[in-house]
């Protein structure tokens, strides 16, 4: 699954994280475009505190930021 | 049941004193989750909001950062609709600036009630310290928020509960009243001694942990009302007066000036919904014109833009007139000197 979280300002990103992934199944993919650095940091962390797994974080030519996460049980 | 496990949800802000509340519960066996309540006001150091060079700003988001020394999950909630009434019709008035503080507590708190029984919590615990807010965190006050949030006795403030009268945690033994603390006023050497016990790493106070404190950004909001004639915000409105240079040339429009290559990418996102101007060969600021975009403003602005860019000395510099989502034309302009760029402009 694909999140738009592009222009949006932190905490943002994460809320809209958030409330996606709440509704997907353990092990689904979900992978969030951002333009926020903050971002960052910020996904990942919410991501350890609620057990999901960042497994790719990258910076796209047009600076766009894209975090996969794998969701978790 | 009677001895079941018994849960609280913090109002975890990411300042130290909630910090604190939330690891005193934590120390008596409570299980204990955050909630953090994103009004659109907040203040977010590390992001887009706040310049790059600023380097003494946070990299991190307090909150998450108090949960994770913590160890505890933490529900993030966007109430940006819901706290507009809050922001524009407060009961209990301002403080210093457009800051509804103690309607804001009171909105929060009876947020996280909410969450609370949704989810069979058993309380709700904040940081608050008996008079150390002038508006929000008195003792006449403290009741005003625990009335009008419906939280009522499930309000446990950790930090001062000892001068305050015991509540339901307290009389069920669910917590140990003599293991909170009893601190009051200003002074927050105790907290940082505590702080420095637990060895928590935090966020320095930041003067207040909402824009609607800061002066020009209440300045900034309170002209957006004048020049629209009514008292009301979007999301956008409100995100966007956190970004750039704000200039009000003339009544009918403004112009918001990108500082810096974060901000200008910030800003592109609005490109669709403004009319925006760009030098076209030299370095500069993305500018968003938000108003009358008639010929005489655009003229103004397109010398301001230049005046804002590297071609400042120049004496011809071209700059592009996108329309929301839509055509760009070009033209070529003579920077706006710098002594026609008036000092009230600036908002
Ligand atoms: S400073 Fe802002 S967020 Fe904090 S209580 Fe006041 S209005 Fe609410």
């Amino acid at each position: 699954m694909d999140l738009d979280a592009r222009y949006l300002l932190c905490p943002m990103p994460v809320i809209r994280v958030s409330s996606v992934i709440g509704r997907m199944a353990a092990g689904d993919t979900l992978t969030v475009h951002c333009t926020d650095p903050g971002a960052l940091h910020d996904i990942p962390a919410w991501c350890r505190l609620e057990g999901h797994e960042v497994v790719e974080t990258r910076t796209e030519p047009s600076g766009d930021i894209v975090i996969v996460i794998r969701a978790g049980g | 049941m009677e001895n079941r496990k018994r849960q609280a949800i913090v109002l975890l802000s990411g300042g130290l004193d909630s910090l604190l509340a939330a690891r005193l519960m934590l120390d008596q066996g409570i299980h204990v989750e955050g909630i953090n309540f994103f009004t659109g006001f907040c203040v977010e150091g590390h992001t887009h909001a706040i310049r790059r060079d600023r380097k003494d700003r946070a990299v991190r988001n307090n909150a998450l950062h108090s949960a994770e020394q913590l160890g505890i999950r933490l529900h993030m909630i966007d109430v940006i609709d819901d706290y507009k009434d809050v922001v524009l019709n407060p009961r209990h008035g301002y403080g210093a600036h457009l800051n509804p503080c103690l309607d804001c507590k009171a909105f929060m708190v009876g947020r996280a009630r909410s969450w609370l029984e949704e989810h069979g919590f058993d309380f709700i615990v904040t940081g608050e310290v008996l008079g150390q807010r002038p508006m929000s965190q008195r003792r006449d006050t403290f009741p005003v928020v625990a009335r009008e949030s419906g939280a009522l006795d499930r309000l446990v403030r950790p930090l001062s509960a000892r001068l305050l009268p015991p509540t339901l945690p307290e009389r069920e033994g669910w917590v140990d009243r003599e293991r909170l603390l009893g601190l009051s006023g200003r002074n927050r050497k105790p907290q940082i001694a505590l702080a420095r016990a637990y060895g928590f790493d935090y966020a320095q106070p930041a003067g207040g942990c909402c824009f609607l404190t800061d002066e020009n950004y209440a300045h900034k909001l309170r002209d957006l009302w004048a020049s629209r004639g009514a008292r009301r915000y979007d999301f956008d409105d409100i995100m966007l007066l956190k970004i750039g240079r704000h200039l009000r040339p003339h009544p009918s429009f403004k112009l918001i000036i990108g500082r810096e290559e974060g901000e200008n990418r910030f800003l592109e996102g609005y490109r669709h919904r403004f009319a925006h101007l760009w030098a076209t060969e030299h370095k500069g600021p993305l500018v968003l014109l938000q108003g009358d975009a008639n010929e005489t403003n655009l003229d103004l602005a397109c010398a301001i833009t230049a005046r804002f860019g590297q071609g400042r000395s120049k004496a011809r510099v071209r700059v592009a007139v996108g329309e929301p989502g839509g055509l760009t034309r070009e033209r070529d302009v003579t920077p706006l000197p710098a002594h026609a760029l008036a000092a009230e402009w600036y908002l």
